[in-house]
């Protein structure tokens, strides 16, 4: 590999990496402020990309389908903690994990009973449809730089919010102290319908913005899910920092173990086993600190 | 005592169904009631983490499949696999499993590990998919049921499905008496106590770490043992046998039955498999109705279906 | 009966068939239920009617239908009743969901499925269960090669049948370097397989075989390979969202244009108006194509499109052809389910489908032409026939039991 194509690699892997981090931010915080397991986090991923179709194929454009289909997750994620989650608080997660899996199959189905189950796709809106010339024949999209953009924008609102305003600081006084919290007169329930919303509505955002260069299908949240779940263990429950880390890491490790080619013993390892290259940095990982890099100790 | 009595006789009078059933019920039926009793057995394993653990696994499954593959890789392609090695080497080679993952995964607590378990678990299934081991993504075939012959004897001919559905229980019952004698064991206090509060067991001077990796290494051992005879009962097996909808569904019927309750899982199980043979029957739109189901039960039925039926003996012993 | 002693083997076969016919020729004396006919053939349909291929299901379903009602109906002058089962595509419940069709529905004949994991473990449980067996989409090469047995048909396509022809064409047109890339698993490595083997047989070099864990969608990594190798051409095999996406990054990446793109014809089926214009001259081979110049396919397409209120695929026309193979093959037994009569009939079948008129090959795979087919507007317009009565994978791959 010659430099030139190392340098691309490299910024496909922190672009793949930001967008893991985008759909695995909601889970990592709803994690580390609730204690809640949300399995059907990617449903919430797919519910964003459908939104995104259907409501730019109604209302014509793709970027006043945005703010609405946020709005309308938002609703959705308190509807659902206040109707399912608010009741398993007290209890082991294991609820929360056999909720959540009903959750999945029901907006599965749901999701084939309201848009039915074709493929659709979203055009990239203007203005960043172009790409952008590397070399002769490569050529870089400008909506995945933009959606780059939009992530660590992200970010850098997420940790200021977390660690600089009054609602962060509850955020982080919830997060290890519940008591303590209500005993302040905040009203905790309210706090825990907030985040848990604003988490659904991440997935869900996520799920918008990258319609575009993905496509919108049936089962796409299955996909998601789980290497959400690498992110957060390997970052560390609950830790931004840790997610935004562990995302970029994952990014490197899917990109150049596709197009690596590895041989021990005989045996061809990349690209063919590539598939399993983030479960082995998340054993290494976890070897090394079982808490995640990010994470409080155990 | 008398509960204990009327639950004794209970299970007496089960077995003895169980075992008249090839007698006055179909084919069909026999094989629902082997696939019932091998997702028992299943169920049971991960009772012992969940429900007397305290472990929450997401990716139990591994271990079932894994032991499905064996069966696959014991023999070549065409040829059956010797029944009394192929069984020890598929129980020995998810027990070895377990004990890998659960080096890992024993570290980690609460949230983590059940996200652990399942991206492990997940990894395994990416073994089988993805290379040329056992048939790649399309899975394999066990074109020959395992050959039972010892010493020239055949005691049973597991191609045969009543002779298959006697096997299974027999073996339901043996892995159901063992883990009973687990838990009673002095092992199976220590991890029992570990569930309720791993610190004082730790100040106590127990090895937590120790005693939840063997008790993880013998429900994956037991799945093992599970997924021996699902990969005989269906002829088959495929990476989904390793999936995590297949974990997901398996916690349900621990759930659904009543965890740390054996028999409760037994319960989940047949309750599980029936309901969806019921919901396929009613509606296209099945998965709705069992995913439905399933969040009711985990808001309103956290003790399972025997919870239901024994609240008093709980409260008595309690 | 039991069915598990007397599987292996043509004698059992017979034995068994024999029995069943003469059975069948018994019905009339014999309480009908007491042998399994109860006036009605009961037509086992294992389908997704759930999940990803939902919508393949429901197109397959209704062209058995429209195959059977332009009939009459009725198969071989009896009543047809369908025993609809979704098989979610779930490998893992596929032996369970057969065997219940077979042991429980008693179920005269099974269609079934898309899925090639779940179409294989049917497989299985109509080699052991002597059950008659028709695989209306699912393209493992095995079902019709190494596992091909006479109780078993397939009415669409294998996947390396699908890749071979567009080997041949891009030998023909003088391209020299390929690099291939597509998910790795089974669909897309018989697809390539074809491919490569007719490729390589015209002079072609396949410089490079790139593939993705499956479904993994993200292949700007790969594109940036591709883009640095810079071939002549590329071949790839994917299918629905992965299908639209590959597309639209290829286009993105400014490949598009520079290196043209070939594939498999699941590439742009079902996908074009999500693809938008990064499908658009795209070319591909398939059995099936749009605007075919062929009577047939128009009457069908008028029917389908008046029953059903939506356009037919290729999936549909495949569900078409199941049902015109199940209706030749009951009216020569004359509604008997005598399952030797019904082998017979099926092998010598001749389908005039809306793809063309094929046969059964010796695998009891279709021999039929494989179009080439150019993507214009919202169209996979045929641009002639790539290779015509294609037998392939060779028939020889099939060591059919009791032949």
């Amino acid at each position: 590999m010659d430099l030139g194509s190392f340098l691309v690699q490299l910024l496909n892997a922190v672009q793949y990496g930001l967008l893991l981090f985008l759909i695995a931010s909601g889970l990592t915080l709803v994690f580390g402020i609730m204690g809640v397991i949300n399995l059907a986090h990617g449903s919430f991923y797919m519910i964003g990309a459908y939104l995104a179709w259907s409501l730019a194929g109604k209302i014509g454009s793709f970027w006043f389908a945005l703010p609405v289909g946020v709005l309308l997750t938002v609703a959705l994620g308190m509807l659902i903690e206040w109707l399912l989650i608010a009741r398993l608080y007290a209890r082991d997660h294991l609820y929360q994990v056999l909720l959540t899996y009903g959750l999945i199959l029901a907006f599965e189905e749901l999701r084939g009973m309201i848009w039915g189950n074709d493929v659709h796709g979203i055009p990239v809106p203007a203005p960043f449809t172009g790409s952008i010339p590397l070399t002769e024949t490569l050529a870089y999209p400008v909506y995945r730089l933009w959606i780059s953009a939009v992530v660590l924008a992200l970010a850098v609102a997420m940790y200021l919010l977390i660690q600089r305003t009054r609602l962060g600081m509850m955020i982080r006084a919830g997060a290890s102290n519940r008591e303590m919290v209500q005993s302040l007169g905040i009203n905790i329930r309210m706090l825990y319908r907030f985040v848990f919303a604003f988490g659904v509505a991440l997935a869900a955002f996520a799920g918008m913005i990258s319609a575009p260069v993905s496509s919108v299908f049936p089962g796409m949240g299955g996909q998601v899910l789980i290497v959400s779940f690498v992110v957060v263990v390997i970052g560390g429950i609950g830790s931004v920092k840790g997610a935004l880390v562990a995302a970029i890491l994952i990014g490197l490790v899917d990109t150049f173990g596709k197009v690596t080619t590895l041989e021990l013993g005989g045996l061809r390892v990349l690209p063919d086993l590539a598939g399993m290259a983030m479960y082995l940095l998340m054993a290494g990982v976890l070897l090394w600190r079982p808490e995640g890099i990010f994470g409080k100790r155990l | 005592m008398r509960s204990d009595r009327a639950a004794t006789v209970l299970l007496i009078v089960v077995l003895l169904a169980l075992v008249a059933l090839p007698a006055v019920a179909g084919k069909y039926y026999v094989q629902l009631a082997t696939k019932i009793l091998i997702m028992a057995v299943f169920a049971m394993s991960l009772d012992l983490l969940v429900g007397y653990a305290g472990l929450v696994s997401l990716g139990h499954a591994a271990f079932f499949g894994f032991g499905a593959y064996l069966v696959a890789l014991a023999a070549p392609q065409y040829q059956a696999a010797n029944f009394w090695t192929s069984l020890p080497l598929a129980v020995g080679g998810a027990a070895l499993l377990a004990a890998a993952i659960g080096f890992f995964a024993v570290r980690t607590q609460g949230v983590y590990f059940i996200m652990v378990t399942l991206a492990f678990a997940q990894m395994v299934y990416y073994v089988f998919h993805d290379t040329k081991i056992a048939g790649g993504s399309d899975g394999i075939f066990i074109d020959v049921r395992p050959d039972t012959a010892l010493f020239g004897w055949t005691p049973f001919d597991l191609a045969n499905f009543v002779h298959l559905y006697f096997v299974v229980l027999a073996v339901f019952v043996a892995a159901y008496l063992v883990l009973r004698v687990v838990l009673a064991s002095p092992f199976g206090r220590v991890v029992q106590g570990i569930r309720v509060n791993e610190h004082r067991m730790k100040s106590l001077g127990f090895p937590t770490f120790r005693y939840k990796l063997v008790a993880f290494t013998i429900a994956g051992a037991v799945a093992g043992l599970a997924g021996y005879f699902g990969a005989v009962q269906y002829g088959a097996v495929n990476p989904e046998m390793l999936g995590w909808h297949l974990s997901g569904s398996v916690l349900m019927m621990v759930i659904l039955g009543g965890m740390g309750t054996l028999a409760g899982a037994v319960i989940g199980a047949a309750a599980f498999l029936l309901l969806e043979l019921v919901f396929q029957g009613l509606s296209e739109h099945w998965q709705l109705l069992m995913g439905t189901t399933i969040v009711l039960v985990a808001l309103f039925l956290p003790n399972g279906i025997a919870g239901l039926a024994w609240p008093l003996q709980r409260g008595r012993s309690g | 009966m039991t069915e598990e002693k007397d599987l292996r083997g043509r004698r059992a076969f017979l034995k068994q068939g024999g029995a069943l016919g003469g059975a069948a020729a018994l019905g009339a004396l014999l309480p009908a239920a007491a042998i399994g006919q109860t006036g009605k053939i009961r037509i086992g349909l294992m389908l997704p009617y759930s999940g990803t291929f939902a919508q393949l299901g429901v197109a397959i379903e209704n062209g058995i239908r429209l195959a059977i009602d332009e009939a009459g109906g009725k198969l071989g002058g009896r009543e047809v009743e369908f025993v609809k089962l979704d098989d979610e595509s779930d490998p893992a419940k596929a032996t369970d969901n057969a065997n219940r069709l077979i042991t429980r529905d008693k179920v005269d004949g099974l269609v079934g499925t898309v899925h090639s994991g779940v179409a294989l473990a049917m497989v299985r449980v109509a080699r052991e269960t002597n059950a008659l067996l028709l695989i209306p989409n699912a393209g493992a090469d095995a079902a019709t090669g190494p596992l091909c047995a006479p109780n078993i048909f397939r009415t669409s396509f294998a996947n390396g049948q699908v890749g071979y022809p567009m080997g041949k064409v891009m030998a023909e047109r003088g391209i020299k370097n390929v690099v291939t890339i597509s998910w790795k698993y089974a669909a897309g490595e018989e697809s390539v397989a074809g491919f490569k083997d007719a490729f390589t047989k015209g002079g072609g070099k396949v410089t490079k075989e790139l593939w993705l864990p499956f479904p993994n969608v993200e292949f700007q990594p790969l594109l940036t390979e591709i883009a640095s190798l810079k071939p002549d051409a590329v071949y790839t095999f994917f299918a629905g969202g992965g299908a639209v996406k590959f597309l639209k990054d290829y286009q993105a990446a400014g490949l598009k244009g520079k290196i043209p793109l070939y594939g498999a014809g699941f590439l742009t089926d079902g996908v074009l108006d999500a693809a938008g214009d990064a499908a658009e001259g795209i070319e591909t081979t398939l059995h099936y194509a749009d605007s075919l110049d062929l009577a047939k396919d128009k009457t069908f397409r008028l029917a389908y499109a008046k029953t059903f209120k939506m356009q037919p695929d290729v999936y549909a026309v495949q569900g078409y052809d199941t049902g015109l193979l199940l209706v030749q093959a009951f009216a020569k037994t004359k509604g008997a389910v005598d399952k030797p009569a019904l082998i017979k009939a099926m092998e010598g079948a001749v389908i005039e489908s809306p793809r063309g008129t094929w046969r059964m090959s010796k695998a009891h795979n279709p021999i039929q032409d494989l179009y080439l087919r150019k993507v214009v507007g919202k169209e996979n317009r045929a641009s002639g026939v790539a290779v015509k009565a294609l037998d392939y994978p060779p028939a020889d791959r099939c060591k059919m039991p009791g032949a």
